[in-house]
């Protein structure tokens, strides 16, 4: 049976695989959202503390033992503080300036930061191997489906849905986005505004280094990781509507598939199919598919 | 300040003299011998080639003392970041500025063409260690001023393709990098698989660089082909190899033929993920007693095995400073010839002559990754199964297509 020339088997691997690479580009452009959305930070050190997420993992595996699950959650942690620093203590300082210095100082950290990493361990990668239980696969009839991908899809699921609660049905979600509306008016109910901002940009690095872990055992771990997907997760986040919490989950998982796709049947264009769909996004919706027009 | 004045002319005259000296006796133009590389200093060729290939030529000029016939050696280096535009503009100030004697390519085949054919305009000694297209001896050739080193597209597929197809391995699909090289290598290992009785089912051109191959490795084994070849390099070689396993394609049946792959690459994946890998390499660093003397000299100065690309810039670096030596000048055209009349035998190169077309050609190894077994540690990472001569391995002047050459060699036949 075939579907547009292409084996019926061979079609439906192609969408499982868009819907796996999708997974990532929704965590990752869920965190950009986020930090955008609330602090109004076009952080484009997103890829490196992606990176950075790998490469705690990997590290700690490498100098102390400590193996995937725990990273899972210790390397979102260590990145997300490093993340919380950063804001205290370069970000806060240029938060009444144009945005186009927050713009600078991220890009520059995101440059710093791949160097050091490049300096130390080259640019060829580490390895980090699936954990012992997550390898094999299944066979799905019309692919073999790797079990670490399949707990990708659920991983990212769990993460976005969690997050996307956090943000739209909790007080501390509330809050946050009162103090984006109005934060003097939320200073004057007692909140601690500052640290509020501070926290949501750690979350959101947080956010990256998750992706980080989980992309560590299937692609080489290595300083470039980052600069490679990070303009792509941006032209995401702009589909999904800037700052639009939804649109970002949502477009990360569609844009995967679409990618996916491009890659059976026009594979020479695969990686700039999602600049061509933010075009005409841009050209039909200029808010984003999620956007409010401002 | 009468006597001030005599000694500094004095001193003028001296200066003069030497300088005149040098250019009658030495024949070294500015006094002394400046070589550039132009690299992938960052990218993802940096591993292979990048501060290991710098460190590897500084071996080579320090081999010579430092000096050729009284001028001293100077080296110079830049980061062409994959970009022909770049890579161009470091040359032509190199070649009008800082009087730059000989430039030494590394990878990157976009670049290494744009730096032929500037190099060649400009006069300058060029020598390609890196870039893998065989363009550079053939319709890019500039055989008074280029020449190609370590290995190119037509030793790879000769060494690897020829090899599985020969064990049986006949039909063929290839994961291609979208660029210059990988096309180039598609071609050259298409023609292999033909003429030794294989067929290409099929192909597909993936962007360069890629890091989810998964969707290009699910249309190859969907395609049913024995044989996975893979026409990329780097980073994009290290992904397709562990997603291939992860994807049970080699425990499915299917060989994976890796058309270039690198000593760092092996390293990076892993024996686990790499065993079992069949390849064409120019250089191994356990290949013979004065290879593992050279490369342990090498760790020691950089905490790594050599590349094949870093091996070949110290043995071309090497070579052409024997040759100013023995030319008495640092001419490049006459350089060249006299290169061109050398024997090239030292750490890296077995056998090696440069051809009329400027190929270095020399013998190549057909490799097999080892299993974490076989392995004794870190860098034990091939067997080598049979050397390939170097008139087997690479492509024939006269199947070629660098006219110039094929001119130079009927003239000389005519006269004779």
């Amino acid at each position: 049976m075939d579907f547009l020339g292409i084996p019926l088997p061979v079609f439906m691997g192609q969408l499982l695989i868009g819907l796996i690479n999708g997974a990532f580009y929704a965590v990752l452009s869920l965190g950009l959202a986020l930090i955008f959305g609330l602090l109004n930070i076009v952080n484009f050190a997103h890829g490196a503390l992606y990176m950075v997420g790998a490469f705690v993992a990997f590290l700690l595996l490498d100098y102390v033992g400590i193996g995937y699950w725990p990273a899972l959650i210790l390397s979102p942690l260590i990145v997300g503080a490093f993340g919380m620093v950063i804001e205290r203590f370069l970000l806060r300082p240029i938060a009444d300036l144009d945005h186009l210095y927050g713009l600078l100082l991220t890009f520059g950290l995101a440059l710093l930061l791949e160097g050091i990493f490049r300096q130390v361990y080259g640019v060829s990668g580490e390895t980090y191997a699936i954990p012992a239980s997550l390898q094999g696969g299944f066979n799905l009839g019309f692919m073999f489906l790797p079990t670490y991908r399949a707990w990708v899809i659920v991983a990212a699921v769990i993460v976005c849905g969690a997050t996307w609660f956090l943000i739209e049905q909790t007080r501390l979600g509330a809050t946050m986005r009162a103090a984006v509306e109005n934060a003097d008016l939320v200073r004057a109910f007692g909140v601690n505004v500052p640290l509020l901002v501070t926290l949501t940009y750690g979350l959101g690095v947080g956010l990256a280094a998750f992706a980080g872990v989980l992309a560590a055992p299937i692609y080489s771990v290595n300083p470039l990781m980052g600069s490679n997907i990070i303009i792509v997760v941006f032209a995401i986040v702009v589909i999904g509507g800037l700052g639009s919490i939804k649109g970002a989950i949502a477009s990360g998982f569609m844009l995967g598939l679409f990618e996916g796709l491009t890659r059976v049947f026009y594979p020479e264009a695969s990686n700039i199919i999602i600049f061509v769909v933010m075009a005409v996004v841009l050209i039909v919706r200029p808010a984003g598919l999620f956007g409010k027009a401002a | 300040m009468k006597l001030m004045k005599t000694i500094l002319m004095a001193g003028a005259a001296t200066a003069l003299a030497t300088a005149a000296n040098a250019q009658d006796g030495g024949g070294i133009s500015n006094d002394a011998v400046k070589i550039g590389m132009i690299l992938d200093m960052s990218g993802a060729y940096s591993a292979l080639d990048g501060q290991g290939s710098v460190a590897a030529v500084e071996m080579a000029i320090e081999e010579m003392g430092g000096e050729v016939n009284g001028a001293p050696v100077e080296l110079v280096s830049a980061d062409h970041q994959n970009k022909a535009d770049i890579g161009s503009n470091i040359a032509r100030e190199w070649a009008d500025q800082e009087n730059v004697d000989l430039i030494l390519g590394g990878a990157n085949s976009g670049v290494g063409i744009a730096l032929q054919e500037i190099t060649s305009e400009k006069g300058v000694a060029y020598i390609n260690n890196g870039a893998a297209s065989n363009s550079l001896t053939n319709e890019s050739c500039a055989p008074e001023t280029g020449l190609h080193w370590t290995y190119d597209t037509d030793a790879l597929s000769n060494g690897t393709a020829v090899a599985m197809v020969k064990e049986g391995n006949e039909s063929w699909y290839f994961i291609t990098a979208d660029y210059t090289f990988g096309h180039n290598l598609q071609k050259t290992a298409e023609n292999a698989v033909k003429e030794n009785g294989g067929e290409v089912v099929g192909s597909v051109a993936a962007p360069f660089p890629t890091q989810d191959f998964s969707s290009f490795l699910l249309q190859a084994q969907g395609s049913g082909a024995q044989v996975i070849g893979l026409a990329n390099a780097g980073t994009d070689t290290q992904n397709s190899v562990k997603q291939a396993q992860e994807f049970g394609i080699v425990q499915g049946g299917q060989k994976l033929a890796s058309l270039l792959l690198f000593l760092t690459d092996v390293d990076a994946l892993g024996l686990d993920a790499a065993q079992g890998l069949t390849l064409t390499t120019g250089f191994y660093w356990d290949q013979d007693e004065q290879a593992r003397e050279w490369s342990a000299k090498f760790e020691e100065k950089t905490g790594s095995k050599p590349t094949m690309v870093q091996a070949g810039m110290y043995s071309s670096a090497l070579q052409y400073l024997k040759a100013v030596e023995a030319a008495g000048t640092d001419d490049s055209k006459q350089v060249i010839a006299q290169l061109k009349t050398m024997p090239i035998e030292d750490a890296f190169a077995r056998n090696g002559k440069v051809r009329a077309d400027g190929l270095m050609e020399h013998d190549m190894f057909l490799a097999q990754v080892k299993t974490p077994d076989e392995s004794e540690g870190k860098w034990d990472y091939y067997n080598i199964i049979r050397t390939i001569p170097g008139d087997q391995a690479f492509q024939s002047i006269e199947d070629g297509s660098c006219e110039a050459a094929k001119e130079m060699a009927s003239g000389g036949e005519q006269s004779n």
